[in-house]
């Protein structure tokens, strides 16, 4: 890693254990977050991100390791690093009965903003999470992403300077996500430090400025999204040409630029090359198919998905649905029994 | 401490309003039992020298605001379950204010709950014979201990975070134990084992001072023999100070681990 050290570290977590009975949830997490970034916490269910989360903020004691937030000990100072946080747990904590405006009012009152302040600031976030209709109406008529939206709007309340999202879009149809997505990079942009946890790929992807992935409770691989990607490798070109008969030429130039062997679908009229060296040569691959006047469809530079990461790296696949098995199967319960 | 345990119970308050299943455990179920006990036993059970009416209802009181307990565990489990502690273990607020917030206003229902009983026993005719002020001296004997008794289920709940589970344990245990005392009958016409853990169950000690306060004892009833009912007052206070001097303590700990799981 570079010389990260050198920059500020919000979140900073070192040989992190937790076990419950057998299982080991934590396995030795070290973690560390710059000021300003949002750093994504990806592997699937039961990987540890819910424990990793829940001990940085204070919830939960780890067997051993230690961690500071927002420059208090976590194990020492948990008060000054309640002051600091918000958190949105994978659960809407919301109270069913209260209203919107009640439950943030009250959230405002514990963190002590006082009477006023506590309902100027309610009003305020019913408003930025589009909720003020909604407001005077008891949480349990709200749609799932509405009570997201109140409890994101919940860990806002004191416009902490971190703030700990585990789980924010699960359980969400597509278009509640993508609203979701939309007011946290809203909030990022407000310079606020995020550490989002998450089993959605993309989201990881389209969010955060470096992930984390882990899996049983360790971490097996850390960087940018790219840095990921081109850990896997793999990057590739897939031309589709106008017709059938430019394909021979086509191959012939894609031959050229490509690092290995090249797969021709016919049918589709589909080529697809691997090559390293990214966007550059794809500008110089379409150029030669230019001279050699071939007509093309469609062209793209494919990079792996963050799945393949996944799979590469742990020999399963990211499972987002949850499927259990996958946890409950032989091989990995004998890993997790012998760590 | 005590202003954040004051939004937690005003939260709690504004379940009254919302809840119709709190409104009725409250309010409605009180006139239910004072009128069922009254009329179905109330009738046909004789006490020499007095009537069995009002010798009854400081039983009902008990028992009642007892139960009213299960509230506390309830709340607490279902505020886990939902991740709702979660968060406000994550706010910068004082870590006991839930629970005194939650006992703090289970002690408002039983208020409520004491306030309706007490408006229907005088309906039915039952009546305070002694004073006013050993009348309220026995309310707030019963408040009192209803509201040590909360801190238990408040562990019970912090324990096992189900509410069906808190549901059943509570109707396992505080049934038999507000029955197995001298509530309903006076604990002399208990057969043996039954007898001895009535006279020493602090539900009956609660019962026969509530009764004395208010004057609720027929004349001519034979002085009890067992020294908790000789000293009822001093009894329940002892029992009042145990619970709460374990139970309390006991619940905070707890309190501090309490995550919502899976």
């Amino acid at each position: 890693m570079e010389d990260r050290r050198a920059v500020n570290n919000v979140i900073e977590a070192s040989g992190l254990v937790k076990k419950y009975g057998d299982v080991v949830a934590l396995d030795g997490l070290d973690l560390s977050v710059e000021e300003g970034s949002v750093y994504g916490l990806l592997g699937p269910n039961g990987a540890g991100k819910t424990t990793a989360v829940s001990i940085l903020a204070t919830l939960l004691v780890p067997d051993s390791g230690s961690a500071r937030v927002a420059g208090a000990d976590v194990l020492n100072e948990p008060a000054l690093v309640r002051e600091r946080i918000g958190l949105s747990g994978q659960y809407a904590a919301l109270d069913e009965h209260l209203t919107g405006f009640e439950n943030l009012d009250m959230i405002g009152r514990l963190y002590r903003l006082g009477r006023s302040k506590s309902r100027t600031r309610a009003r305020e976030l019913l408003e930025v999470f589009d909720l003020t209709d909604a407001g005077n109406r008891p949480v349990k008529t709200y749609s799932g992403g509405m009570r997201r939206r109140l409890d994101l709007a919940g860990a806002l309340v004191a416009s902490p300077p971190v703030l700990f999202l585990d789980e924010p879009t699960t359980g969400l149809d597509p278009r509640s996500r993508l609203d979701l997505w939309g007011v946290i990079r809203e909030l990022v942009a407000r310079g606020s430090t995020l550490l989002l946890t998450t089993q959605y790929l993309e989201e990881a992807d389209h969010l955060a400025d470096r992930i984390m992935v882990i899996d049983q409770g360790r971490d097996i691989a850390e960087g940018t999204p790219d840095d990921l990607k081109t850990l896997v490798g793999g990057e590739r070109i897939e031309v589709i040409v106008q017709s059938s008969s430019d394909l021979p030429r086509a191959e012939e130039v894609m031959q050229r630029f490509a690092v290995g062997e090249l797969a021709c679908e016919a049918r589709n009229r589909k080529i697809t090359a691997p090559i390293s060296g990214g966007a550059a040569v794809l500008t110089e691959a379409l150029r030669a198919l230019d001279a050699e006047a071939v007509d093309i469809l469609d062209v793209g530079l494919r990079r792996p998905t963050l799945n393949d990461v996944f799979l590469t790296l742990t020999g399963h696949a990211a499972d987002p649905n949850g499927n259990q098995p996958k946890s409950e199967d032989p091989s990995s319960s004998r890993r997790r029994a012998r760590s | 401490m005590f202003a954040d345990a004051a939004v937690i119970a005003k939260r709690n308050m504004i379940r009254l309003k919302r809840v119709p299943e709190i409104l009725v455990f409250v309010i409605l179920s009180p006139i239910m039992f004072v009128l069922l006990f009254a009329y179905v036993f109330g009738g046909s059970i004789n006490i020499p020298g007095g009537s069995y009416r009002e010798f009854l209802i400081a039983g009902i009181f008990a028992q009642t605001v007892v139960f009213g307990s299960t509230f506390t565990g309830v709340g607490i489990a279902e505020d886990i379950q939902k991740g709702i502690i979660d968060r406000f273990r994550s706010l910068p607020m004082s870590q006991a204010a839930v629970l005194i917030g939650r006992t703090a206003s289970d002690l408002v229902y039983n208020v409520l709950t004491l306030l309706i009983m007490g408006l229907t026993g005088l309906v039915v005719g039952w009546r305070i014979n002694s004073s006013l002020w050993e009348g309220m001296v026995g309310f707030g004997l019963l408040l009192a201990f209803a509201y040590t008794f909360s801190w238990v289920m408040a562990y019970v709940g912090l324990l096992v975070p189900s509410v069906e589970v808190i549901n059943n344990a509570s109707f396992m245990v505080i049934f038999p134990v507000t029955f197995i005392a001298n509530t309903f009958v006076p604990s002399e016409n208990l057969p043996g084992v039954l007898r001895a853990f009535a006279e020493w169950n602090p539900i009956s000690a609660l019962t026969q001072a509530v009764r004395e306060l208010f004057g609720n004892i027929p004349p001519g009833t034979p002085d009890p023999t067992a020294w908790p009912l000789q000293n009822p007052v001093i009894y329940t206070l002892i029992w009042g100070v145990l619970i709460i001097g374990v139970f309390a303590p006991l619940a905070n700990l707890r309190y501090q681990k309490a995550v919502k799981q899976g």
